[in-house]
């Protein structure tokens, strides 16, 4: 495993290079190009916005201030977060003709998806603040926890996308089951109503869904008033996300001999 | 000093068949055999202890017939997959021209290719920047560099990764049937980078078809079959045994086929020269079995083209003839008549044809050139009415070092006058 590691270190330049390639290919060709990085969040909020504010005004998303604001801070990194799982799901399914005629770690594929992924993040956030200046919500200190945050989604996010795209390759079934298990996730995730609104019992349940641990801090650093408290959970995150990551890694390295074979 | 060293080298694929139950993750839990489904055990062998060292500097190449474990044996050299058992050691830098332009993306330039490519080779981005000129030159792609690949021919495609591949420079190259790509003049190049890379003391390993290319390339070849290796060494000498087994094979082939397809009954056709395959006549006479001899009495289908061939037709007369005529036409696969006579033709006056008979037809030296040749045999009456008509109901593949064209082979020699030097004729 430390001599994979060592491997994939060395291709650092090659999914750098692969990551850059995935940005400019995803939007060649379509007029609006990168602006689709903006876009689509955007939309996406629109869309929630409209049927949670409009639609539906009576729920409890009526008591929550700058609720669009709060919703775009959910909804940011779960468009990250679900879309690079979805990708891996599909990445050597798709790309599998590479492996069988090329030698190179096979993990950078994965890897590389998500790192795309934090790029359209990364892209995302001047829309973040463009709503937090719009409503007036101070800037504070807190954000400077906002890295850290970030790491700890990087790290869970490349552990489950090893493990997933790993086994996809075995069982093609994961790739629909996915998308499901995503569906249930992103209800099961305190994004279009906060944590704090669910009955205690459900806040249990919720709390062992690690994104729910992500997505409470993103939105405590961005719009929820008052110093940070939830910062210890973060770091106790870190380390969850830090051990899925290397179980992640273990699983894949464990199954890597199998994927030129099977993909 | 050994630049690849392959020990008892052994790869086992699990049968198609089993992926299925394997494929899906109900079936894997409803059977409850995840564990035992991943070992594997009804694995089909593509490699069954194959061993040789490539020495430092040399040029190896391995034959082999289609699915005869070439390519498996030339992924495990490079790393792509494990050896079921059994060891390899590559020292050096490895590349390897597997797929040319495997990992090339359609939508962007080829620039940013050509840097993707070359780091999954295992090139550093200075590397590259370094020999990007070379690169692009060789490939003849200067005006087209920056334009996406998906705009591309397959020919541009390809010379892009050729290129892109053996500006690696690595210490040992592997070539899997990749010449083929691009005209005559890039062939050529290709050809002459192998012969610099020989020079310049570097390993090549060849997988090829390119019979000629390993007689005239490599130092020792290897032939391998089935998993296993059928001959190893002086490459002409391998060349031939491998010809050898190919023409037995083919002669096997040839020998079943018309046991397969006995010959029908069939009214003559109209036009002879335009008439399909097929069996006709009035049956008075028959012609019973056809043999194709070697000058030694050994019945084949597949001959050399400056071998002596009797083609000998077992007859029968069902009632004592006086008015007979033996004819033998060889036509080539595409329906041309390469030589055609009859008994009657020559001058021969039939007087007597009575029960169980043989009629040899005996060629001093075969002449065709080199391909597959159908051939008729008849016995009819003078007058042309058939006792029993063949029409191409016989194969004979006839082989050729010598890839000269055309249908004949004339005997022939060459005189040069003093002035002008050459070996080998």
């Amino acid at each position: 495993m430390l001599h994979s590691f060592r491997q994939l270190l060395r291709h650092r330049a090659l999914i750098e290079s692969l990551v850059a390639r995935e940005l400019k290919a995803r939007y060649r060709g379509s007029a609006l190009g990168l602006l689709w990085s903006f876009l689509n969040p955007l939309l996406l909020l629109l869309i929630y916005t409209f049927v949670f504010s409009v639609v539906m005004p009576g729920g409890r998303s009526g008591q929550v201030e700058h609720f669009p604001l709060f919703l775009f801070c959910g909804i940011l990194p779960w468009t990250w977060f679900s879309s690079s799982l979805l990708e891996s799901a599909n990445v050597f399914v798709a790309g599998g003709g590479l492996l069988k005629k090329v030698l190179f770690p096979a993990e950078v594929l994965p890897i590389v998806t998500v790192l795309a992924g934090l790029v359209h993040f990364c892209l995302g956030l001047p829309i973040l603040v463009a709503f937090i200046l719009y409503y007036r919500v101070p800037i504070t200190l807190d954000l400077a926890w906002l890295p850290l945050i970030v790491a700890d989604q990087l790290l869970l996010t490349i552990g489950l996308a090893l493990i997933v795209s790993a086994l996809t390759v075995h069982f093609r079934d994961l790739r629909d089951l996915l998308g499901n298990l995503l569906t249930l996730a992103f209800f099961a995730t305190p994004i279009v109503y906060p944590l704090s609104q669910a009955p205690g019992w459900a806040q249990r349940f919720l709390a062992l869904n690690p994104f729910t641990h992500l997505a409470v801090a993103y939105q405590e650093v961005f719009v929820i008033p008052g110093p940070f408290t939830g910062w210890p959970r973060v770091i106790e995150l870190g380390l969850v996300s830090l051990a899925v990551c290397f179980a992640g890694y273990f699983v894949f390295d464990r199954l890597r001999d199998t994927l030129a074979e099977e993909a | 000093m050994n630049a690849i060293e392959v020990r008892d080298v052994r790869k086992a694929y699990r049968r198609y068949g089993r992926r299925k139950q394997f494929a899906t993750l109900k079936s894997a839990l409803l059977s409850g055999g995840i564990i035992r489904d991943l070992k594997g055990e009804a694995a089909f062998e593509a490699l069954r202890g194959v061993s040789f060292d490539v020495a430092s500097g040399t040029t190896f190449g391995i034959v082999g017939r289609n699915g005869s474990g070439k390519s498996t044996l030339l992924k495990l050299i490079a790393g792509i997959g494990k050896p079921s058992a059994g060891d390899i050691r590559v020292h050096g830098r490895l590349s390897a021209l597997i797929e040319l332009g495997a990992g090339f993306h359609p939508e962007i330039s080829g620039r940013d290719n050509v840097y993707i490519n070359g780091m999954m080779l295992g090139l550093s981005k200075r590397e590259i920047a370094r020999r990007f000129d070379e690169i692009v030159a060789f490939a003849e792609l200067e005006e087209f560099i920056d334009a996406p690949v998906k705009t591309y021919s397959s020919g541009m495609y390809m010379r892009l990764g050729f290129s892109v591949a053996i500006n690696v420079d690595p210490d040992v190259l592997l070539v899997d049937e990749v010449l083929a790509v691009g005209d005559e003049a890039f062939t050529h190049k290709c050809l002459d980078k192998f012969a610099e890379f020989k020079r310049r003391g570097k390993t090549v390993l060849i997988v090829t078809h390119m019979l000629d290319l390993i007689t005239r390339f490599c130092d020792p070849a290897m032939w391998l079959d089935h998993g296993v290796t059928r001959a190893h060494g002086d490459p002409k000498r391998v060349i031939d045994a491998y010809l050898l087994d190919v023409a037995a094979q083919e002669n096997r082939a040839l020998a079943a086929a018309p046991a397969a397809s006995t010959p029908r009954d069939a009214s003559p056709p109209a036009d002879m020269n335009a008439a399909a395959e097929g069996r006709w006549g009035s049956r008075e006479a028959e012609i019973v079995a056809v043999d194709f001899l070697r000058s030694d009495g050994t019945a084949s289908h597949v001959f050399d083209s400056g071998e002596p061939v009797e083609i000998r037709l077992r007859v029968r007369a069902h009632e004592p003839l006086s008015d007979f005529v033996f004819g033998v036409g060889i036509f080539s696969v595409d329906g041309v008549c390469c030589y055609g006579t009859n008994t009657d033709i020559e001058g021969a006056e039939p007087a007597e044809f009575r029960g169980d008979a043989e009629v040899g037809f005996h060629l001093d030296r075969l002449g065709l050139v080199e391909g597959t040749y159908k051939v008729d045999v008849a016995v009819h009456r003078r007058n042309g009415a058939p006792y029993d008509y063949h029409r191409q109901l016989y194969t004979m593949r006839v082989t050729s070092k010598v890839k000269d064209t055309g249908t004949f082979r004339p005997p022939h020699r060459w005189t040069f006058s003093s002035g002008i030097r050459l070996s080998g004729l």
